[in-house]
């Protein structure tokens, strides 16, 4: 039968292939796994929103693939000696693409509008600046409430995104149909599920390092299809390859593939004290987790599911991180250690653990690992399936045992813990509480060096491999593929496609 | 006739009402919070509240209908949750795309099938016949989305014939935008044509039994003219109600299909809202699908009129 529809499809279309033309990369196509949500960095929540956002929008500054703080429209800034003042200078001649100058009262605006705005969902990443004052044309101080470590990581981000004060004014909530911002390429048309078009911007300020006429983001959900996009010339690069297409695209001479591991961490949460059903063996008894934690060969399931491509992870950041803890090495499988633990606990014949998991593929394949993994030890795993959205209301009522949950990622390394880890953080779902704990925490977000806040890191994180309401897996390691006519991508650990400086040769 | 239909129109509201009033409570007794994911991944109190509020969440469920409704009534089917898109916008950026697909793939469907059926039904209990089934079963036994990523590896990946996924508007240019929609019309149109084909087989095969045939192949009339004009024109009647059907499915969305192919019809539309929770989409293009398949069911039966003339009278 195939072949009978491949011989009637070829003779159907024999005469279209005068038709077909090239690729010509005037305009990059870009294949993203998932459409974008709303276009509004203040509204925003998505990770291929921020893909998007990084053609589309420049940010106050922007980091290097090893976490710098570099400029970006802010040519450079200092803090006073009591961490309470940042003064920053601007770049001058920046203009948004609908002709509006970028100065100091545009960024007072646009932190206004960030700390303010119903909708916005920037507030808790902007809520230590108190105000803000205008001390020149292109110079704006930034009146904090008190030291914050971590606000030039947030303005690094999409809380760092300048938009047009004139359209953001003119559009409300409604910006996002139409986003103005100042970044290399301006906003020309988006279909849902479909594209969403970028021109470049003849007045950008670094328009010389912008070697493409328009980008367009293709959302291709399929990876399979992603990448026959890509091996066929319809599309340009691709995010996010699958781990398991990776051997076909590294086959293909015209592909060339870049990675970096991702910002972010996966693993399972325990419920602690979550109601309840935080009074559980495994919620009261931290030898258990351990035990589990000890049970895991986190390099084979990195193997198995991932075909060796992500990175093996025991700390909310992967070792490639400027902030791991390098004495707490990831450690292999110790079955014995696994045992002893937990007939320490009390189950020396061993115990059963629920955990819940998102039902789609990659989770269930990574828990089915640890569920044969850990059985070794004696720890009977049961796999409760939900849908996200489902999960996570069941997670942050505490209606669950354990839960497989990870976190995309920040670049200050107070974003994959404090929320977590502190007694009264917005997302600890484990009700996880060690006054220690907290004190470290605190401590680093206000932290004034690097070598302190990782001092202070290095010892909260001692505590969290001991405590263990979350046992990490792995990370995530960002996948791009793209034609080799494409020269001088570079790779980032928070995922983004910067196309400054990168170009296209046939 | 005219009577006819507009007693069904008025049977088709009351019909509309009750699935609208289905699909508000079946999203509503769904598990979950979709706000939790909404809110974003730091899920802040404040903002959840705050989406609460702005979507009526807190108002209870009779009361959060009524409002929808209401606003349905007067062309208004509120904001995608996700995209803050308007969901008439959202649906009249997909409708084109879908009944394009819609009737491509119907064209695939009808011009493979009727004449495989009637071939099948004629030429019945020979090599003819048994070949035509067992394409039939196997157009029906392959997966969309298996023949789909076959196709895209042959004819885009290996022969550069079609572009692999993707869609363009009729508008940008008619041959491109018919280029890539020939591969998904042509899956989705051989599974059709598989159905199609079974149901004028068995429709001939009864038609060519009747005494009718018998007397008209009696006085001495050609074989074709018995079976085109006498035989066909009799079977077509049930194979119109299905093919009527058939296009209201493909219409509410070829799901996997579009999937495959990036297409941003409605199925696409309806699965990523259904996922994403985003109420006020899913209930407004489940709406606008019913009032879809009661428009084709009343067309199959203007149909009828049409190819029956002793129901014309009545």
């Amino acid at each position: 039968m195939s072949y009978l529809k491949t011989a009637m499809i070829t003779a159907l279309l024999g005469a279209t292939a005068l038709g077909a033309t090239p690729g010509y990369a005037k305009d990059l196509r870009i294949g993203l796994q998932s459409d974008a949500d709303v276009l509004d960095p203040d509204q925003s929540r998505t990770f291929v929103g921020r893909i998007v956002y990084a053609s589309l929008c420049d940010k106050l500054v922007d980091i290097t693939p090893d976490l710098e703080i570099i400029p970006q429209l802010a040519t450079s800034w200092t803090s006073s000696d009591d961490g309470t003042e940042i003064t920053m200078t601007l770049r001058e001649g920046v203009v948004f693409h609908d002709g509006t100058p970028f100065n100091a009262a545009a960024v007072a605006a646009n932190i206004e509008r960030s700390q303010t705005m119903e909708e916005s969902r920037r507030k808790s990443e902007l809520s230590s600046i108190a105000g803000t004052e205008v001390t020149g044309e292109y110079e704006i101080k930034l009146l904090l409430e008190g030291p914050d470590a971590t606000l030039m990581a947030q303005l690094a981000d999409r809380a760092g995104m300048m938009v047009s004060p004139t359209a953001a004014a003119a559009a409300g909530a409604d910006f996002g149909l139409n986003p103005v911002c100042s970044g290399p390429f301006s906003f020309t048309e988006r279909v849902a599920q479909d594209k969403i078009v970028l021109t470049k911007f003849d007045d950008y300020w670094n328009a010389d390092a912008i070697n493409f006429d328009s980008v367009t983001f293709l959302p291709i959900p399929d990876t399979t299809v992603r990448l026959a996009n890509l091996q066929s010339g319809d599309i340009d690069m691709l995010e996010r390859l699958a781990a398991t297409d990776l051997a076909q695209a590294e086959a293909d001479a015209s592909i060339v593939v870049d990675r970096a591991v991702s910002l972010g961490y996966q693993g399972i949460t325990f419920n602690i004290n979550n109601g309840e059903r935080g009074d559980n063996p495994w919620g009261n008894d931290r030898r258990l987790r351990q035990a589990l934690s000890y049970a895991i060969d986190r390099e084979a399931l990195n193997q198995v599911v991932f075909e060796g491509a992500f990175a093996p992870g025991n700390q909310p950041f992967p070792s490639s991180s400027p902030w791991y803890n390098s004495d707490l090495p990831v450690e292999g499988q110790d079955l014995e250690k696994a045992r002893a633990l937990l007939a320490e606990a009390g189950f020396p014949d061993g115990l059963d653990l629920e955990v819940q998991v998102p039902n789609s593929t990659v989770p269930l394949a990574v828990m089915q690992v640890v569920q044969a993994m850990a059985g070794q030890a004696g720890i009977n795993i049961s796999l409760t399936s939900k849908e996200f959205a489902t999960l996570l209301s069941d997670q942050s009522a505490g209606n669950y045992q354990a839960s497989q949950i990870g976190w995309s990622g920040r670049i200050d390394p107070d974003g994959n813990n404090h929320q977590f880890v502190t007694t009264n953080g917005g997302i600890n779902d484990s009700k996880f509480s060690n006054a220690r704990m907290d004190e470290l925490m605190d401590a680093a977000r206000v932290g004034t060096t690097v070598e302190e806040r990782k001092a202070l890191y290095d010892e909260a994180i001692e505590i969290m491999l001991d405590d263990l309401n979350r046992v990490f897996l792995y990370h995530v390691t960002w996948i791009w593929a793209y034609s080799d006519n494409m020269k001088g991508f570079t790779p980032y650990p928070d995922g983004m496609i910067r196309l400054e400086g990168v170009t296209w040769e046939e | 006739m005219l009577p006819f239909l507009l007693r069904r129109i008025l049977i088709a509201l009351p019909t509309i009402l009750l699935i609208s009033l289905f699909v508000f409570a079946m999203q509503k007794l769904l598990p979950g919070d979709p706000l939790l994911v909404l809110a974003g991944e730091e899920r802040d109190p404040e903002m959840l509240a705050l989406l609460r509020e702005k979507y009526r969440l807190n108002d209870p469920i009779w009361r959060q209908y009524l409002a929808w409704i209401g606003n349905a009534l007067q062309g208004d089917l509120g904001i995608s949750l996700r995209t803050n898109q308007p969901v008439t916008e959202l649906m009249l950026q997909k409708l084109p795309v879908t009944i394009q697909l819609a009737i491509m793939s119907m064209i695939f469907a009808l011009v493979i099938g009727i004449p495989a059926g009637i071939l099948s039904a004629v030429k019945k209990g020979t090599v003819t016949d048994y070949v035509a089934n067992i394409i039939a079963l196997s157009g029906l036994s392959i997966p969309n989305f298996w023949l789909g990523i076959m196709l895209i590896l042959l004819v885009s990946v290996k022969w550069q014939l079609l572009p692999a996924s993707g869609y363009v508007p009729l508008s940008e240019g008619a041959w491109e935008s018919i280029r890539t929609m020939l591969m998904p019309s042509f899956v989705l149109g051989t599974a059709l044509a598989a159905t199609l084909m079974r149901h004028t087989r068995s429709s001939m095969l009864s038609v060519l039994s009747a005494d009718y045939v018998r007397t008209a192949r009696a006085k001495g009339l050609a074989e074709r003219v018995v079976i085109l004009k006498h035989a066909l024109r009799n079977a077509l009647t049930p194979i119109v109600t299905l093919s009527a059907l058939l296009f209201g499915e493909l219409v509410a969305g070829a799901v996997l299909t579009e999937q495959i192919f990036t297409i941003p019809g409605f199925g696409k539309l309806v699965v990523d809202a259904v996922f994403n929770r985003d109420y006020a989409v899913v209930q407004g293009i489940v709406l606008v699908t019913a009032v879809g398949f009661i428009f084709m069911n009343l067309f199959a039966d203007a149909m009828y009129f049409v190819l029956n003339p002793r129901l014309r009278g009545q």
